[in-house]
C-alpha cells in the first residue's frame, strides 16, 4: 500500500494529494477480474500439462516440461501485473510515441535477424530469452491509440481523423500480417473496436460487419474468384477448402482440423475426464498450443468447454464494467482494446478449433501455451487493473 | 475533451452484448459437435485410435460319410521378436537359433534389425512355440496360428485339394467350398498412440473369431483308400502312367471314391514328386505343379471307347429301332462311305443278336444302331442324357463334352461315335451318363458335398442338387442293367464277375491320338447289384505297357474293388441267380 501511495504521489501530485486531504477517497480495484485471471491461468496450466504430458515425455523426458515453463512465465507475469496494476495508467501514456516507434523496430528487426522456430521466423532474442514482438505491438498500439483518440477528443468523429488512425496503424498491422497473419487480424480488430467506442459513427461500422457477413457466407466462392484473378494464393484458397470440408481435403490440411474435431466430438456432454485424451497422443499437432481447447472438449465435454467460454465472458463483463465506470476515455479506451484483444482471440480461437472459420494460427488467452503471449496478457491485465484501481468509490 | 461519455458507456455495453451473442453461437456450434455429431466422430476417432490384430478363425473339417475327419487343423506357432523390448539379444539369439533350428547369423540378423515386429518363423510346432513362450525371454512373441492338416496326406488328395498360406482353398473341395469352410476372422483392438504404441491399461476390444463349417462329404474313406491302392496296383503292374477309379452311387450321384494315382502330398503339396527332374524356371514348376494337382476325373477327356456303347444302346432301345433278339452280321468291318472301320475281332463275329453283339462289344453292331437312329435322334439323346454338357459335379475345374456339331456328323462321325470314338468326355460324365441310365433312367448330378454344419452343431445348409430328370424309361433301364449284367456274366467283362453278386459292366480300350503312337487307355464301368445297382465304379488306366485290353486288365481291378466294399457297404450276396447266368454264358 505504501508503494501505491507513493507511486501515485509522484505521478499526479497536484490532483491527487490535495482531495486525499478533504475526505478519504477510497479506490475500487477489481478482484473479480484478478481472480479470474489467476483462475483463469491455473486452469491453463493444468490444462497444458494434460495436453503435453504425453509428447514432452517423450521429447523431454519430462511430462511437466511445458507446463513448467509456462508456471514460471506466468508467476513472473503475475507479479508485473501486480505491480502494473499498481500505477496510475496515466503514466503509460507517456511510453506511447516510444512503444510505438518500438513495435515498428521489433517487427523490421524480427523480420530481418529474427529466429526460426517450427519453420517460422517470429522470435527476437538475445541468448536464452527470446519473445515474440507481435505481443508487444498489441500492446503497444492499444496504449498509442487510446492517447491518439482521446487527444483527438470530439475530432475522432470526422471522417478525416478516423482514417488517419486507421492509417497510423494499418502500416503496422501490415507488417505484423506479413509476419503472423493471425496477429495481423487481431491488430485489425482491435482498431476497429477501438474506433466503433470512440466515434459516433454507425453505418461504417455496421458496412464492414455486413461485408465481413457477406465474405464469411460466400468464402468458397469468393475465393475461388479471388485465386482465378490471382490475389490469392492457391495455399491460402487450400486452406478455405480445407474449412469447408475437412474430410475432402485431409491431405491439403484437413487431416489436423479432423483431428481436432474428432478430440471435440468424442469428447460428448461430460469428457472422458481430465488427463484422458487420447487424441493429444500424437494425434493433434501442439495441443498444447492453438487446439488445446479441443482437448479441453474432449477431456472435460459440452460442460468444461461452455465453461470455459462462460469464464471469458465473465472476464469480458469485467472489463465492460471497469470500461463504463473508467474516470476517463482514455482509461475506458485502453479497457477497451484489451477487451477488443482478448474477446477476438477467443472468439477465433473456438471458432478455429470448431472448425467455423478457416484454420489460422491463433491461441487461447491464458490457456494456450506461449511464454510471450501469457506475459503481455498479464501486462494488459495490470493495465485494465490499474484503470479500475483509478475509479473513485463514493463514500 | 477526454471524458468518458454516455454514449461511450453505450457503445461498449453493446460490444458486450455483441460478444456474448458470438460467445453463445460458439457454445451452440460446440453443442452441435458434442453432442449431435459426438457418434460420428467418436467412431472416427476409435478407428484412429485402435490397432487391429486379426484372429485367424479355424477352417472347417471335411469329414467323410462315416464321420472320419479328413481335413482338419493344426495349431502352429508364428515366433517373432520386437526389437526395442528385448532385453538381452545374446540370450535370445541363442535360444532362438536352437530351439528353431536356424542358423545363429539369420536369427541375429532378425533380432537385431530395427522394426517394430520381425517374424523369425512361422508354422512352428506347438510343442515348441509353447517351450519358447515358457521361457518368457522379453522382447520374443510366440503366436498361435491354425494350419490346415490332412491326416491321411495324400488320401483323395485332387479331391479334398489344399489350403495357401492365408488358409484360403487352393484346389478341389477347399477352393469349392471355401465360403463355408473359411469362418470369419477375429479381430483384437487395442488402442494406440499416434506412433502405432500401445496404450497399457486402455480397454482391450475383442472379437472373436468365428470357425468355419464343417463340410461333411459323402466320401468314404475306406472305399477311398481300397480304390487308391488298387489303383496303385495296377499302375505299378502295368507301368501306366495314371490310373483313376470313380466309385459312385448311380441312384442320387454321391461319390463314394475319387482315386487318382499318383496322388499328392496334401501337407506339402507345393514338393514336386521323388525323381521329377528339377524344373528349368518357375513357370515350369507351376505347371509341373498344376499337372500333379489336376484331377483328371473331373478335368480330363479322353475317347470313351466301348463303354460308350452303353449310351448307344440304351438310345437304340429307347427309340425301338433295336431290340435285344435283332440280328446282325459282323463280318469284322463296315464300310461306311468310303471308310472301312474294322470291329477289334478281325475275323469278324459272324451273325449274333443284338445283345450277343453288345457282350462282344462288336462295333458293326453298334455302326448299325447308330445309322438305325440317325444323327437327328442321336444327338436328341445325347442331349436327353445330359451328356452335352458339364455334369454339374461340385469341383472346380471340370471339363465339357467335346463331341461333333450336329451339323458337322456325316455317316463316318455318326459311325464313330457310335462305339465311343472321335470324341471326348470326361470320366465322371460317363459314369454319370450311365448311372442314370441304370438307376432307372432318373439323371442323377453327381456331388460330393452333403452338408455344411456350424461349429455349434447347428447344420447350416444340406446341399441339394438337380436331380429327377428321367432320361429314360424305366422298361429300357431295366433292359439295359440285363445287357450289361450279361456282358460280365458271358462276354467281353467276364473278369468283372464278383462270386456271389450281380455285376453288370462294359469294358473299353480307346487308342489315344495320335493312334500311330499306339498308346491306350483302359477302362471299364461296372455296377452292382445288377439288378437293383447301389454302386458304380469306372476305372481308366493311362496308357498300360503290354496287354492293353480293358476287358483283360481294367475288369478285374473293378471285380476286387467290389469285392471288397460291396460287402463293407451292406450289399446283401444274390447267389444262384448270378451263378445260373455265369453257366449259361460261361
Amino acid at each position: 500500500m505504501a508503494g501505491r501511495q507513493q507511486q501515485v504521489r509522484q505521478e499526479e501530485r497536484p490532483p491527487q494529494t490535495q482531495p486525499r486531504k478533504k475526505k478519504r477517497v477510497r479506490r475500487f480495484y477489481n478482484y473479480s477480474l484478478l481472480f479470474t485471471v489467476i483462475f483463469v491461468t491455473v486452469f491453463g496450466l493444468i490444462m497444458i500439462y494434460s495436453a503435453s504430458s504425453y509428447t514432452a515425455q517423450l521429447m523431454y523426458g519430462d511430462a511437466g516440461y511445458f507446463m513448467k515453463k509456462q508456471a514460471l512465465i506466468a508467476a513472473g507475469g503475475l507479479v508485473v501485473m501486480v505491480i502494473i496494476s499498481k500505477i496510475n495508467y496515466h503514466f503509460f501514456a507517456k511510453f506511447a510515441a516510444l512503444a510505438y516507434v518500438m513495435s515498428y523496430v521489433f517487427m523490421i528487426a524480427v523480420s530481418l535477424f529474427g529466429r526460426v522456430v517450427n519453420g517460422k521466423r517470429r522470435w527476437l532474442g538475445v541468448g536464452p530469452l527470446s519473445f515474440q514482438p507481435t505481443e508487444f505491438v498489441k500492446v503497444a498500439l492499444i496504449v498509442t491509440l487510446a492517447v491518439v483518440i482521446t487527444r483527438m477528443g470530439g475530432h475522432i468523429n470526422r471522417f478525416k481523423n478516423m482514417v488517419m488512425v486507421g492509417v497510423m496503424a494499418l502500416p503496422l498491422a501490415v507488417l505484423v500480417a506479413a509476419n503472423n497473419l493471425s496477429s495481423g487480424i487481431i491488430i485489425c480488430g482491435i482498431v476497429f473496436v477501438m474506433l466503433f467506442v470512440a466515434t459516433k459513427k454507425k453505418l461504417i461500422f455496421g458496412a464492414c460487419v455486413g461485408a465481413a457477413g457477406v465474405v464469411y457466407c460466400f468464402a468458397g466462392q469468393i475465393g475461388h474468384a479471388l485465386e482465378a484473378i490471382g490475389l490469392l494464393q492457391s495455399y491460402q484458397l487450400e486452406r478455405i477448402n480445407v474449412w469447408l470440408n475437412p474430410e475432402a481435403f485431409s491431405q491439403e490440411g484437413g487431416f489436423q482440423v479432423l483431428q481436432g474435431l474428432y478430440a471435440i466430438g468424442s469428447g460428448g456432454l461430460l469428457g472422458k475426464g481430465l488427463g484422458e485424451s487420447v487424441q493429444k497422443m500424437g494425434f493433434l499437432p501442439e495441443a498444447q498450443n492453438d487446439m488445446i481447447f479441443s482437448i479441453i472438449c474432449e477431456e472435460l465435454g459440452l460442460f468444461g468447454a461452455v465453461s470455459v467460454i462462460f469464464i471469458f465472458l465473465f472476464m469480458i463483463y469485467q472489463f465492460m464494467i471497469v470500461a463504463n465506470s473508467a474516470p476517463d476515455l482514455f482509461g475506458a479506451l485502453l479497457v477497451v482494446g484489451v477487451m477488443a484483444h482478448i474477446a477476438i482471440q477467443v472468439i477465433l480461437n473456438i471458432a478455429v478449433v470448431t472448425n467455423s472459420i478457416p484454420n489460422t494460427g491463433i491461441t487461447l488467452p491464458f490457456i494456450s501455451y506461449g511464454g510471450t503471449s501469457v506475459l503481455f496478457l498479464m501486462v494488459e491485465m495490470g493495465i485494465v487493473l490499474s484503470v479500475s484501481n483509478q475509479i473513485k468509490l463514493e463514500k | 475533451m477526454n471524458e468518458n461519455r454516455t454514449r461511450h458507456r453505450g457503445r461498449i455495453t453493446f460490444l458486450f452484448l455483441a460478444l456474448a451473442v458470438a460467445a453463445a453461437a460458439l457454445s451452440g456450434r460446440l453443442a452441435y459437435l458434442m453432442v449431435f455429431r459426438s457418434q460420428y466422430y467418436s467412431e472416427k476417432a476409435e478407428d484412429l485410435h485402435q490397432r487391429e490384430r486379426t484372429i485367424k478363425a479355424a477352417r472347417g473339417e471335411i469329414i467323410d460319410r462315416n464321420g472320419t475327419v479328413i481335413a482338419s487343423n493344426r495349431t502352429v506357432c508364428t515366433v517373432s521378436v520386437i526389437h526395442n523390448q528385448i532385453q538381452d539379444p545374446e540370450q535370445v539369439t541363442a535360444v532362438l537359433s536352437e530351439k528353431l533350428g536356424l542358423p545363429e547369423e539369420q536369427v541375429r540378423a532378425r533380432v537385431e534389425k530395427r522394426s517394430s515386429r520381425e517374424i523369425v518363423k512361422t508354422n512352428v510346432d506347438k510343442a515348441v512355440g509353447d517351450s519358447i513362450r515358457d521361457m518368457g525371454l522379453a522382447g520374443v512373441k510366440v503366436d498361435e496360428d491354425y494350419k490346415r492338416y490332412y491326416p491321411y496326406d495324400s488320401l483323395a488328395s485332387k479331391v479334398l485339394g489344399f489350403t495357401g498360406g492365408d488358409n484360403q482353398g487352393i484346389i478341389g473341395l477347399e477352393v469349392k467350398y471355401e465360403e463355408y469352410l473359411k469362418g470369419t476372422g477375429g479381430k483384437i483392438l487395442t488402442m494406440t498412440d499416434a506412433a502405432g504404441i500401445e496404450i497399457e491399461n486402455a480397454a482391450e476390444d475383442r472379437i472373436e473369431p468365428i470357425p468355419g463349417n464343417d463340410l461333411y462329404v459323402s466320401l468314404d474313406v475306406n472305399i477311398q483308400k481300397y480304390a487308391e491302392q488298387a489303383a496303385y496296383q495296377v499302375m505299378e503292374k502295368k507301368k501306366a502312367k495314371q490310373v483313376s477309379i470313380l466309385v459312385m452311387n448311380p441312384k442320387n450321384g454321391e461319390i463314394l471314391a475319387m482315386a487318382s494315382v499318383p496322388e499328392f502330398h496334401l501337407n506339402d503339396p507345393f514338393s514336386l514328386p521323388e525323381g521329377t527332374p528339377a524344373p528349368q524356371d518357375e513357370k515350369e514348376q507351376q505347371e509341373l505343379l498344376n499337372r500333379m494337382w489336376r484331377n483328371p476325373c473331373v478335368s480330363d477327356t479322353y475317347e470313351p471307347g466301348s463303354t460308350f456303347k452303353i449310351i448307344t444302346a440304351a438310345a437304340g432301345l429307347e427309340e425301338g429301332v433295336v431290340d435285344l433278339e435283332d440280328h446282325f452280321n459282323c463280318p469284322g468291318f463296315r464300310i461306311v462311305e468310303d471308310r472301312k472301320i474294322r470291329c477289334h475281332k478281325t475275323g469278324g463275329h459272324g451273325s449274333e443278336t443284338f445283345l450277343q453283339g453288345m457282350m462282344n462289344s462288336c462295333n458293326p453292331v453298334l455302326i448299325d444302331v447308330g445309322q438305325r437312329l440317325g444323327v437327328d435322334n442321336y444327338y436328341k439323346y445325347f442331349e436327353q442324357f445330359g451328356l452335352m454338357g458339364k455334369t454339374g459335379i461340385d469341383l472346380p475345374g471340370e471339363a465339357s463334352t467335346i463331341m461333333h456339331k450336329k451339323e458337322n456328323m456325316g455317316a463316318v462321325e455318326l459311325a464313330t461315335v457310335s462305339f465311343g470314338q472321335s470324341f471326348q468326355v470326361t470320366p465322371v460324365q460317363l459314369a454319370a451318363t450311365v448311372s442314370s441310365i441304370i438307376n432307372g433312367g432318373i439323371r442323377v448330378t453327381p456331388h460330393l458335398g452333403v452338408k455344411a454344419v456350424s461349429a455349434d452343431g447347428t447344420v447350416i445348409r444340406e446341399f441339394e442338387y438337380p436331380r429327377g430328370e428321367r432320361i429314360l424309361s424305366e422298361e429300357t433301364s431295366a433292359r439295359m442293367r440285363y445287357i450289361l449284367e450279361q456282358v460280365v456274366a458271358g462276354g467281353s467283362g467276364k473278369n468283372a464277375a464278383v462270386a456271389g453278386y450281380r455285376i453288370g459292366g462294359k469294358t473299353a480300350t480307346s487308342e489315344k491320338l495320335p493312334r500311330s503312337l499306339k498308346k491306350y487307355i483302359s477302362s471299364f464301368i461296372g455296377f452292382a447289384p445288377a439288378d437293383d445297382p447301389q454302386v458304380l465304379a469306372l476305372i481308366t488306366i493311362d496308357e498300360p505297357e503290354g496287354v492293353y485290353y480293358g476287358g483283360t486288365i481294367a475288369a478285374p481291378v473293378i471285380a476286387d474293388v467290389f469285392k471288397n466294399i460291396l460287402p463293407y457297404l451292406g450289399i446283401p450276396e444274390a447267389e444262384e441267380e448270378s451263378a445260373s447266368a455265369f453257366r449259361i454264358y460261361g
